[in-house]
């Protein structure tokens, strides 16, 4: 009955890391639904975006306090995640700090991590106290309420007991060694070395080396699963960034950001209009009969490309889009951010009705009306600010352009100053009533 | 300034079997809107001044469908596109030169998939390039020592990332430059952008413009210099807005430059 603890711990990691996998999966699965778009080409190019913006986290500091603030937190997660591997194989094979051969580096090691989980602590409160005391602008908004709201304090309690915990079970370990308790005494000196929890070593010093190993192994225990928990919460929140930040730098667009794409379907048919050799009665090429006439723009996710929806769930919430936004800082009802989270909630949506029922069934909904409404769209200077802004490549504007074309090209709903501009371009060449013909004459106007 | 400007057009030069070095796209707003006609003149005053063998389309240009894309009518916006392509290729237009921003991005990021690709630089660039070729010359003259703060269109600046150019023009005048809280890439938007020139804003509690132009006004400036036809109107009337407009003037680049020399 030696093993029940090794095959508990097999068990919980399989759990836990199987329950991730699948949710995953249906993460891509999902972004899959999106149209296709070419993003293979300049490679070069993207793996240098994706180490300079994602890694580098290059976008993230140039708001210097929240950047570096993030940035331990960043390196904290990386780092200790190293100690998450001794913790792994320690509870698989019921070893006692299996990577303490590695003599000083080890102690080194150890003392980093504790370093660093101290550091995280205190930036984690500073966020707490930025988000619920000081109460940032930009935390505030009207998408910000309800769960949005808290997910972002619940992964920082998270962290802080994530943080408790690896510090405790460091604390209680030393005691233990120092105590030369079988199993973690070593005759050739301490392994590890602590830095910060030899602060909370003296709390064991009266008790009992059994009450000792066993909030040790509570520490331990509750670490690991947390991490698991930690795990398994991403996909349920906006912490899917930790991940998606890299692909979603790698297939950003590269383009200069004032350049829109071009459409396709619209291509086809305007060389088709303009090619006097053209025959506008000729028989559809073959095979083409059945296939369903392009749908212009987006009224909802499937509409969308992949990119744009992998840029949804990659969203970190931060606003920082929404709070340089010349739209929303004058009272809009835009939020480039609002934009984002109601793409990657429709989706999920649109997820979920596909795994209930295998297939999508018709739910009366979609992504226009009832979750981004024409008036946010029609307040979009189109001014690349939040384009700008993001810390992580995501492009709010792409989606807010398609939507429009649909609401244009599709449903004729343009308010009707740009009906006016419009049917100005197509009969005069400018947006305003004048006649193309008159186009030179400010030469010779006084 | 009363007696016509020689603008030749590209019909003459064609006419007369010659090719201009550089075409210059005037724009719907250089062509058609008051103020931005203005702009127009003093841009075509220091091209001859520096000598530049130039043309226009004249009547043969026409909108380069950028409002209508922003807007998400595509199909007008290529229709416009592909008629403007036919008759840039007819003339074998290698380089174009324009006032606009919004032309300037159009035509240089969104024509080329569509037949169009021409070496296409903003009039601020030209300038700069007349001077550093010694063909223009600039004092600051009534400008020097003024202060002028300069305002990013989304146009020029985030969305092609040029925010050099017009402020070494700036300084090559001896103003005395002084940015706004917002600016290069940070810079607010002056509201016309995306089609919204052309239509009543969405509810809201301030206007765009208006809170551009109190980003300027905390400057201090005697003139807000701007690079772009539609950020001129939407910061005239901001200052306007502000009944500032006796003491301070909102000018585009060239025009500064033309003052400068008196032409
Ligand atoms: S591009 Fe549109 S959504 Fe983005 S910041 Fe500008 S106005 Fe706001
Ligand atoms: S789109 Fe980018 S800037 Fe906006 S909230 Fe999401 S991560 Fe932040």
């Amino acid at each position: 009955m030696d093993y029940i603890a090794n095959i508990l711990f097999v068990i919980l990691l399989v759990l836990g890391i199987g329950y991730f996998t699948r949710n995953i999966r249906k993460v891509i699965r999902n972004i899959r639904l999106g149209r296709d778009i070419d993003r293979s080409d300049r490679k070069n190019e993207r793996w240098k975006q994706m180490a300079k913006i994602a890694l580098g986290q290059t976008k993230m500091v140039r708001r210097p306090i929240a950047g570096i603030l993030h940035l331990i937190v960043y390196l904290g997660f990386i780092i200790i995640n190293i100690e998450v591997l001794e913790i792994i194989i320690d509870g698989v094979f019921g070893t006692h700090r299996v990577f303490s051969f590695l003599g000083s580096t080890y102690n080194f090691l150890i003392g980093s991590f504790e370093i660093l989980a101290f550091l995280v602590l205190i930036t984690v409160v500073i966020f707490w106290i930025r988000r619920n005391i000081i109460r940032l602008k930009r935390f505030l908004s009207p998408e910000m309420k309800g769960w949005p709201k808290m997910d972002g304090n619940v992964i920082l309690y998270f962290e802080v007991v994530l943080m408790l915990l690896f510090l405790i079970m460091n604390a209680a370990d030393f005691k233990l060694q120092l105590l030369e308790t079988p199993h973690y005494y070593d005759p050739a000196g301490v392994m590890g070395s602590f830095p910060i929890s030899q602060f909370i070593k003296p709390q064991f010093d009266n008790m009992a080396v059994s009450t000792i190993i066993l909030i040790e192994r509570t520490a331990w225990w509750l670490h690991i699963i947390g991490i698991l928990l930690f795990l398994n919460y991403l996909y349920f929140s906006k912490h899917l960034h930790i991940m998606l930040a890299f692909p979603n730098t790698f297939f950003a667009d590269l383009n200069p950001q004032g350049s829109l794409d071009n459409l396709e379907a619209v291509t086809n048919e305007v060389m088709l209009m303009m090619d006097p050799e053209a025959d506008p009665f000729a028989a559809p090429a073959e095979g083409s009969e059945d296939e369903e006439p392009a749908k212009f723009g987006a009224s909802d996710v499937t509409d969308l490309n992949w990119a744009q929806l992998l840029n949804s769930y990659t969203c970190t919430e931060c606003g920082r889009c929404t709070s340089e936004c010349p739209a929303n800082q004058t009272g809009k009802k835009l939020s480039p951010r609002k934009i984002m989270m109601d793409t990657r909630d429709r989706l999920q949506e649109v997820g979920d009705n596909i795994d209930k029922n295998g297939s999508f069934v018709d739910d009366g909904k979609q992504l226009l009306n009832d979750y981004i409404t024409p008036e946010e769209l029609w307040a979009c200077t189109s001014c690349n600010a939040c384009v700008e802004a993001c810390p992580v490549s995501i492009s709010p504007l792409s989606i807010i352009i398609d939507m429009r074309r649909y609401l244009v090209m599709e449903q004729s709903a343009a308010p009707t100053d740009l009906n006016n501009m419009m049917s100005n371009i197509e009969n005069n060449g400018a947006p305003w009533p004048f006649n193309q013909m008159d186009r030179l004459n400010w030469k010779d106007e006084a | 300034m009363s007696e016509a400007l020689n603008v030749p057009t590209m019909a003459e030069y064609m006419a007369a079997g010659k090719r201009p070095e550089v075409l210059f796209w005037v724009g719907c707003a250089g062509s058609f809107d008051d103020r931005a006609k203005k702009i127009t003149k003093a841009f075509v005053k220091l091209l001859h001044k520096a000598k530049v063998d130039f043309a226009v389309l004249g009547t043969e240009e026409s909108c380069t469908g950028d409002p209508a894309k922003r807007a998400g009518n595509e199909f007008l916006f290529q229709m416009q596109a592909v008629t403007n392509i036919e008759v840039l290729n007819a003339y074998e237009i290698k380089k174009v030169v324009t006032a606009c921003p919004h032309c300037f991005n159009t035509l240089k990021n969104e024509y080329p998939a569509l037949g169009g690709t021409y070496d296409v630089i903003h009039h601020t660039q030209f300038l700069k390039s007349l001077m550093e070729e010694g063909r223009l010359t600039v004092e600051g003259g009534q400008y020097k020592g003024k202060r002028i703060t300069f305002h990013d269109p989304c146009y020029l600046g985030r969305a092609n990332n040029v925010y050099e150019a017009p402020r070494e023009l700036l300084r090559k005048l001896e103003v005395e430059l002084t940015e706004m809280k917002r600016c290069k890439r940070n810079g607010l938007c002056c509201g016309a952008g995306g089609a919204q020139m052309f239509k009543e804003p969405e509810p809201g509690n301030k206007d765009v413009n208006v809170e551009r132009t109190e980003d300027a006004l905390e400057t201090k400036p005697d003139i807000i210099a701007a690079g772009c036809p539609f950020c001129n109107t939407m910061m005239t009337d901001g200052v306007k807005s502000k009944e500032k407009e006796a003491s301070i003037a909102v000018m585009d680049i060239a025009e500064m430059i033309a003052n400068a020399q008196d032409l």
